[in-house]
Parts: structure tokens; C-alpha cells; sequence
């Protein structure tokens, strides 16, 4: 599990073994494969067809498909986690992606860049112009990152929908971040919701 | 040469087929095909199930047509259905021409081929002859089924009626039932031969000047048409004119695509028989695996849990569209299988799954070999 994302390390790492998973956004596999080997009955939604081909030749269970629009295929309940990794900010209704998470499974792993990062200030505050950063590497016009989230703007979404949670974890790099200064000093979040 | 010159590797069953019309086909026989070989613990084979033209000649040179097998691309050693590691096994659907039985057959009753009075068969009867097959061999559990298009409605079938028996289930360019469209295509080809005066109600075995050619080649026209895309053609043929500089104003074959047509129309009525066209396209029109469960596809599944499914659909298929297969996935996903999907890029529209499209053999060779 070592070459995992820092998220995804987190996020495999609190699945409790042998559960049912569905990784949203899944691209070739990396985690569900992490999470097979961890006994968890682990599927897969993910758009681009060259990744569904390689998770599939990894002998993984990933269908092709939109999460703005799929989500709402799945069975309610039928997963013990769903997991969306850095893919909520892409998504055309974030709080309805959300929602379906927490129908479709007992808990939903979430996680982001956090966009109130002090870098992504500095350079908006200084530069005046988008940020393009290290996990925001990519000039506006083509970024699919179409809505942009801080750390308090998600607890302020989870606060209104009554969404209870269970665990949250800040990093920067892949160092952990302590949670009272996340908004400032995360690069990114997970959070780990229950309905 | 003559298909019913050659000698096909057969297997008589032992016991007649009860089909879902109500009757008992007896004697059955089942030509079969394999490459390949089985392992000590007979765990090791891959089931291919043909489409609606095709047999079981998949690999290695065809007998009649001299031509190589339909799937050479993808079965042999090395190739994503590896022969190495695999024993896979492909046997030519009953109703069918190429040595199981069909309506060319001989009927013991009357001692002369069954023509119309062949009972009418189901992809379901099909897979009834196959299991019957693999009884006799001796293959308790597939590693795998395979199979495109109607090849596809097989795999379904087989895992849908009997799960404990296949390991995964790989359903290529394919649909849980036929649809309006679907039908209306094959009722114009049937049409077609049954207009043939030559058709003579069936009976034109041994008939002086042979079968109804002229409209079997009009219906395999028709479908072929329905296998390739808008696109694919305008790429292949465009307006082109045919071995011409100017158009006739006559009706000879001036566009190529005419010319493409008709000789793929001609060649099919040497290797097929029209009958057996009849047969096997009503089969496919019968078929709505979620029809007895009224109408709920994923009940039809639910005893398929252990079965691992990959679904694969082309973009420029338009004979049995994404949407077919994502009807096939959303009710696994509720009955709670295994399932993967895939959409590939391709222009060459349902027939793409006999064609070079290197991101399935990918698929392929991965979902089938993966962990085995």
C-alpha cells in the first residue's frame, strides 16, 4: 500500500476489512486493489474507459459510468462504504453526488483539496489570478475542477444536511495536519460521513 | 465445397431436448469444436458461444469456407483467450447448419430433412444442448463463458439459468432481449426468404436449382447493413463508384457498397442455410431473460451472485446499443454480482467485436485470465 495516494492511504486504512466498498471514481484500481487485499469485497464506477480496461485486467469489478448521473443505478444500502476521492470538486451538483453516497452506502469517504489552502490564498490574494498548484495543477479554462471547496465550506454543507461525522483527516504532502487549523493549513481532506 | 460434405466433430445426446415450445427434439446432435487442453482438475475451460451466422470453427481454418475462424484474433496461444492456459470449447448452436442439428437435419419420423417442421427453438434450448454437451465431457464448471451478440444472449443465459456452473460471464455487443427494433430487422430478412419462390415452404432440400439463395442473400443484405455504422461506411465505400467513371443510369451495382452488398449477400448462401436463418433469428426475437420474472431483469439474476460479469459495448453500435448493456449492468448491480462494464471507442458499429479493436482484447484478455 505504500505507492497509495496520501488520501487513498488514509481512506484504506480506516475501511474496516472485509466489507463492501464502492469506489467512485475509481481510475485504474489503485485503492480497490489495496482493499481486495484487505478481504473487502471492493467495485468500482469510473468514467474513462483506458482505466476501466486496466482495473478490469486487475481482475477488479469496475463499470463505466458518470457519477452525476449513475449514482442513482445503485441500490439504496448496498455498500458498506462509498468512497469518492478527489473527485467531488469535479462533479456538476457536489451536494447531490453527496447524498447519493450516503443512500447508497452505510458511510461515505470523502475526499478533496481543500481550496482555502494558504498557498491557494497567497497566490489569489498576491497573484490576483487563479491558483495552479501542486494539487490544483491546472490553469482554469481546462481545470475539471468546476467546484472549488474549502474545508469549512464542506462542514458548513455536512452542518445543514444533518450529516454526521464520523472521522476527518488533514494532510499536507503526506503529512497529517491537526484539524483546527485545516481550513488554513490543509492541502487536502478526507472526511469519513454517516448518514 | 459443400457444408454437408464435410465431417464436423459431433456428439449425439443421449437423452431428447426438452425445448421451451413444449417438444422433445430427439435425436440431437451437437458439432462441436475445442482447442486447447483440459486440465487434470477439468477446471480450466472457456465456453465461446457463436452469433447468428457463426459456428464453431473460431480458430484454425475454417472446412467450408477455407477462411480463418471467426474469433482467430482473440483465441489461439497467447492470444487474450489464451489456448495455453485454456481449454475452450465452441459447438454450433442447434437450429444451425454447420453439423448440429437444425432443420436441414434428418427427421426420423419421416426420413427426409425437417424443413418447418423443426421445432421452434430458444437461446435458452441452445444453452439446454450445450450444458448437455459439457455433461458429456465431463466439465462440471465453466472458468468462463464468452460470447458476442447473440453469442452474448448465450453467456446470459447460461448465467442467469445456471450460475452454479459458470465462473464468469463475458457478454460482448449484446442485450437481455430483443428489442422492437431488433425484431422488425429480422422479420424484413425472413421476409425475404420466405418470399423466394424457391423457399417452397421449407422444403427445398434436394430441390432442383437448390434453396431460396436470392432471398437469403437479400436478408444477410439487410443485416449486414444493421452490423456496420453510418460512419464505417462512408469511410469504407463513401459515394464511390464501382469499377466505373460515371453512374449508368441503369440499376447494375454502380456504388461499391452495392457491389460489397451483394457479394456479401451471394457469398453468405454458400455456407448457410435459410432455414436455419429462419430458425435462429426467431430464437433471438423470443429471447427477454427478465420476461418470466415479469419484466425484472435483476431476478433473473439472482442466484448469479458469484458469477463475475464483464459487460463491453461499442460506441457505434447502434444494433444493441450502450444502453442495452447498461440495462444488463444496472440489474446486476441490484442483484448484487460482480460487474464490470466498459463502452469502447469504435467506428465499426456491431461487428466490432469480430474486428481489431485493441482496448478489448485488453478487456478480454484480463477479465478472463486475471487470477485464473
Amino acid at each position: 500500500m505504500s505507492e497509495l495516494r496520501p488520501d487513498l492511504a488514509v481512506i484504506a486504512a480506516h475501511v474496516a476489512a472485509g466489507s463492501r466498498v464502492l469506489d467512485v471514481g475509481c481510475g485504474d484500481g489503485t485503492l480497490m486493489a489495496a482493499l481486495r487485499d484487505k478481504g473487502c469485497d471492493a467495485r468500482g464506477l469510473e468514467l474513462d474507459p483506458a482505466n476501466v480496461a486496466a482495473a478490469v485486467s486487475r481482475g477488479l469489478s469496475v463499470v463505466q459510468g458518470d457519477c452525476n448521473v449513475d449514482l442513482t443505478d445503485y441500490p439504496a444500502d448496498s455498500f458498506d462504504y462509498v468512497i469518492l476521492s478527489q473527485t467531488l470538486q469535479t462533479t456538476m451538483r457536489p451536494d447531490r453526488v453527496v447524498e447519493q453516497l450516503l443512500r447508497i452506502g452505510q458511510r461515505a469517504f470523502v475526499s478533496f483539496p481543500n481550496f482555502a489552502h494558504w498557498r491557494v490564498r497567497l497566490s489569489l490574494l498576491w497573484g490576483g489570478r487563479m491558483p495552479v498548484t501542486r494539487l490544483l495543477p491546472v490553469a482554469w479554462y481546462e481545470t475539471p475542477n468546476i467546484h472549488h471547496v474549502t474545508v469549512d465550506d464542506f462542514r458548513a454543507l455536512l452542518a445543514e444536511r444533518g450529516i454526521e461525522v464520523e472521522g476527518s483527516w488533514f494532510l499536507t504532502g503526506d503529512r497529517p495536519t491537526s484539524a483546527a487549523a485545516a481550513n488554513f493549513r490543509a492541502e487536502h481532506a478526507v472526511f469519513l460521513l454517516k448518514r | 465445397m459443400s457444408p454437408r460434405f464435410i465431417e464436423h466433430q459431433r456428439l449425439v445426446l443421449p437423452a431428447p431436448l426438452l425445448l421451451d415450445g413444449g417438444a422433445a427434439l430427439s435425436p440431437v446432435e451437437v458439432a462441436w469444436q475445442s482447442y486447447g487442453t483440459l486440465n487434470d482438475a477439468r477446471d480450466n475451460a472457456i465456453l465461446i458461444c457463436h452469433a447468428l451466422t457463426g459456428d464453431q470453427y473460431v480458430a484454425g481454418r475454417h472446412p467450408v469456407t477455407g477462411k480463418p475462424g471467426w474469433w482467430e484474433r482473440m483465441v489461439g496461444p497467447g492470444k487474450p483467450i489464451d489456448t495455453d492456459r485454456f481449454y475452450v470449447i465452441c459447438s454450433n448452436v442447434i437450429g444451425s447448419c454447420m453439423g448440429s442439428s437444425g432443420p436441414a437435419s434428418r427427421d426420423p419420423a419421416s426420413d427426409t430433412p425437417w424443413g418447418m417442421r423443426f421445432p421452434v427453438i430458444t437461446i435458452a434450448d441452445m444453452v439446454r444442448a450445450q450444458v448437455a454437451l459439457l455433461d458429456a465431457l465431463g466439465i462440471a464448471r465453466l472458468h468462463a463463458v464468452v460470447g458476442g451478440s447473440m453469442g452474448g444472449m448465450q453467456a446470459l443465459a447460461w448465467a442467469a439459468h445456471h450460475p452454479e456452473r459458470v465462473g464468469r460471464a463475458l457478454v460482448i455487443a449484446s442485450a437481455a432481449r430483443h428489442s422492437a427494433q431488433n425484431i422488425a430487422f429480422h422479420e424484413v430478412g425472413r421476409q425475404a426468404i420466405m418470399a423466394d419462390p424457391a423457399w417452397k415452404g421449407g422444403d427445398y432440400y434436394g430441390a432442383r436449382g437448390g434453396g431460396p439463395a436470392k432471398g437469403l442473400a437479400v436478408a444477410r443484405m439487410a443485416a449486414h447493413i444493421t452490423y456496420l455504422s453510418e460512419e464505417g461506411l462512408t469511410a469504407k465505400f463513401g459515394r464511390r463508384l464501382q469499377n466505373r467513371d460515371a453512374k449508368t443510369f441503369g440499376f447494375d451495382a454502380d456504388f461499391q457498397v452495392e457491389s460489397y452488398l451483394r457479394h456479401q449477400g451471394l457469398a453468405f448462401t454458400d455456407r448457410f442455410d435459410a432455414n436455419s436463418y429462419l430458425y435462429i433469428t426467431r430464437a433471438m426475437d423470443y429471447f427477454d431473460l427478465a420476461e418470466p420474472h415479469g419484466g425484472k431483469l435483476a431476478t433473473a439474476f439472482a442466484r448469479s451472485v458469484a458469477t463475475r460479469f464483464c459487460l463491453v459495448s461499442f460506441t457505434s453500435d447502434w444494433l444493441y446499443p450502450t444502453s442495452e448493456s447498461r440495462a444488463i449492468v444496472h440489474a446486476l448491480n441490484a442483484a448484487g454480482a460482480p460487474t464490470s462494464f466498459v463502452e469502447l471507442e469504435s467506428g465499426f458499429g456491431h461487428d466490432a467485436f469480430l474486428l481489431d479493436v485493441p482496448a478489448l482484447d485488453r478487456v478480454i484478455g484480463g477479465f478472463v485470465g486475471e487470477g485464473a
